[in-house]
């Protein structure tokens, strides 16, 4: 998967949308939610991330108003939501289940949210069609609700959710029951829409690349608590601590030994690497990871180099321990000389350039600026 | 995979022992006899006449539509209370409560007739077809809470959540999410209810005072030789309106199924 989108709006004229203050939830003695404490701007597409317990859809719903809090604050548009029920706060949700009403038609369930509303009933069906349009369902309108394939379903349960022009749109796992393919191409039309619509969606999800691929920001959560807010480069490039690395893509870890520290400049001595120098950036707070000093990168920050080739990187040398070839990729397994554990790389596939075998002895070029201290 | 003939063998004698009296029930119904024994003496609607023309029967079969149907009501309504309580909340000691509701299924009907029977001569409340219906309740309560149980349970939370989430609070929400899609599940623990209320003898006999349903007229008039072949005429018209009804009730509990797209794990049919 490799999509460009453009997200380069202005941060600067947005106003905060939801506010979460300290939030604490606890089911029993069961702390789900250990202190949240975020910022989500108006118009931003933010993902809550995180493996299945974390916590994450917790959160979703105490926006939605369907769980309520033991401590802290939710704010939405600067209320406090304590005593707002879920029918009266101004956010829909897109179940995971869809929750598509079954006894309904399409244009029932899609205008089920406008049965309060002013308007007149030929007002309503235009809009209920406007709707179903916006969600590429032009004429479904009469379908029977049950005999929806589930892309469809999902189409209807975001139609019936926007209509409503909430200034939140909550999705819990809206992906989750389709297939690869149809995942990809919701995706894309979720950007296209909510740059359309233009309202903050908020989306829970347990794929790193969904969130990667769909959010302006995301904050990765485990259990209860947020460990990391970012946006998707700065959560791919400066992961803060080993288990956000771990949890957003892959990334090889040597151990390292911290030799001097001064102002902005660290020196460490990283295995297979020798003495290298890092700014301040590249280092992670200190005591995130209690295990001990390791130097991390990321799989496509190390190059093979070919017969002939010259890097104006560093170099190294290793053996290939593993090759697995994926057509537009190759990832390799390659033990550094200096090192115990091999280390995962991938390099883009060239035509006319051969795919290197087991065991051979290769070069590598790396770069000191792709390193990432964990400490 | 193969089997001996045994096990067909014991099904066929099964079957046959279930269903073969209800069969002579229709026979003997169209004999020209008075006298129930074979061989037939020759065809005749006479009994469904006399069964036409007796005034008495047709108080008994009033009264037991009034026991019947208010029975059939009272008892779905407080299930409905029951099931939504059970599938949807937690609160403590709902497991025993749930198997009281049940008891009622497994405890001896003539246990439950004696010592209503009891109570209320006790309190002082005269027999009449209310006390019957008060002790039909008791039986058919926990028939509509298994029924509707399973229809509270096939509905997906979340359908709630996204009518609350699109404005609506509990009182529409109810109205026109819930019961719509347990709508099935009503019907048909309406017309079980009915039915069992409809068949049911002893404690219609014991708690009846003056005023007899339909079950405990026939069995009074099996009394008089000279009234049985009418009754068999009534069996029959009974046994078809019996079967009518639980039809219509499994057909309701299947489409019920259907439309929320749940597996069917098995009812009364």
């Amino acid at each position: 998967m490799n999509v460009t989108l453009d997200k380069t709006r202005s941060d600067l004229a947005r106003s905060d949308m939801i506010e979460f203050q300290d939030v604490h939830k606890y089911y029993g003695d069961y702390h789900a939610l250990r202190g949240i404490t975020a910022t989500i701007k108006e118009g931003e597409f933010f993902s809550l991330l995180g493996p299945s317990g974390c916590g994450k859809t917790t959160l979703l719903r105490t926006i939605a108003g369907f769980e309520g809090i033991s401590s802290g604050a939710v704010m939405i548009d600067g209320k406090n939501m304590a005593r707002v029920p879920a029918n009266a706060r101004p956010t829909n949700m897109v179940f995971q289940s869809y929750a598509i009403f079954p006894h309904l038609s399409v244009e029932q369930n899609v205008g089920f949210g406008l049965r309060r509303d002013p308007r007149t009933s030929a007002q309503k069906t235009a809009a209920v069609a406007e709707a179903l349009e916006m969600v590429g369902l032009k004429g479904f309108g009469g379908r029977a609700a049950h005999a929806l394939s589930g892309g469809q379903r999902q189409r209807v349960a975001l139609a019936r959710a926007l209509i409503l022009k909430p200034k939140v749109l909550l999705l819990d796992e809206p992906l989750s029951a389709l297939d690869k393919k149809m995942r990809e191409q919701m995706q894309i039309e979720l950007i296209r829409l909510q740059r359309q619509v233009g309202i903050t969606f908020i989306l829970v999800t347990h794929d790193q690349e969904e969130a990667l691929v769909m959010s302006d920001r995301i904050a990765v959560m485990f259990e209860g608590e947020i460990a990391q807010l970012a946006d998707p480069e700065t959560l791919y490039r400066r992961p803060n601590s080993r288990k956000v690395a771990d949890f957003i893509g892959t990334m090889n870890f040597l151990p390292a030994r911290i030799l001097s520290e001064t102002g902005d400049v660290v020196e460490v001595e990283a295995q297979g690497f020798g003495a290298v120098t890092l700014t301040a950036e590249q280092c992670t707070a200190s005591g995130n990871d209690s295990a001990g000093a390791m130097v991390g990168f990321r799989p496509e920050t190390l190059t093979i180099l070919f017969d002939g080739q010259t890097g104006t990187d560093r170099e190294t040398m290793g053996v290939v321990t593993e090759v697995v070839y994926y057509g537009d990729m190759t990832y390799y397994d390659v033990r550094l000389d200096g090192t115990d554990m091999p280390m995962r790389l991938s390099m883009r596939n060239v035509f006319g350039r051969p795919v290197l075998d087991l065991g051979m002895r290769t070069r590598v070029a790396w770069a000191p600026g792709a390193l990432v201290l964990f400490r | 995979m193969k089997q001996g003939p045994g096990l067909r063998i014991y099904a066929i004698v099964y079957l046959v022992f279930l269903y073969a009296p209800i069969l002579l029930l229709p026979m003997f119904a169209f004999n020209n006899s008075r006298v129930i024994a074979f061989p037939l003496s020759g065809f005749s609607t006479q009994w469904f006449v006399a069964m036409w023309e007796d005034e008495q029967l047709f108080r008994a079969l009033r009264n037991s539509m009034i026991i019947s149907s208010s029975t059939a009501i009272f008892a779905t309504t407080l299930g409905i209370f029951a099931a939504r309580a059970t599938t949807r909340y937690r609160f403590p000691a709902k497991g025993g409560l749930i198997a009281l509701i049940m008891l009622p299924l497994v405890l001896p009907e003539m246990i439950v007739a004696m010592s209503l029977l009891v109570v209320l001569l006790w309190i002082g409340i005269p027999l009449s077809i209310w006390t019957i219906i008060l002790g039909h309740i008791l039986l058919c309560t926990p028939f509509a809470v298994a029924i509707l149980s399973s229809a509270f349970q096939s509905l997906d939370k979340s359908l709630e959540e996204a009518a609350y989430d699109l404005g609506e609070g509990p009182i529409s929400t109810f109205r026109l999410i819930i019961l719509p899609l347990v709508m099935p599940g009503i019907i048909s623990s309406l017309l079980i209810c009915f039915t069992i209320s409809l068949d049911e003898f002893i404690v219609a006999y014991f708690l009846g005072g003056t005023d007899t349903p339909l079950s405990a007229y026939i069995y009074g008039q099996f009394r008089f030789p000279a009234r049985v072949p009418a009754m068999l005429a009534l069996g029959t018209i009974l046994v078809m309106v019996s079967i009518l009804l639980l039809s219509i009730a499994e057909y309701f509990r299947r489409r019920g199924l259907a439309r929320t797209g749940a597996k069917d794990t098995g009812g009364f049919l």
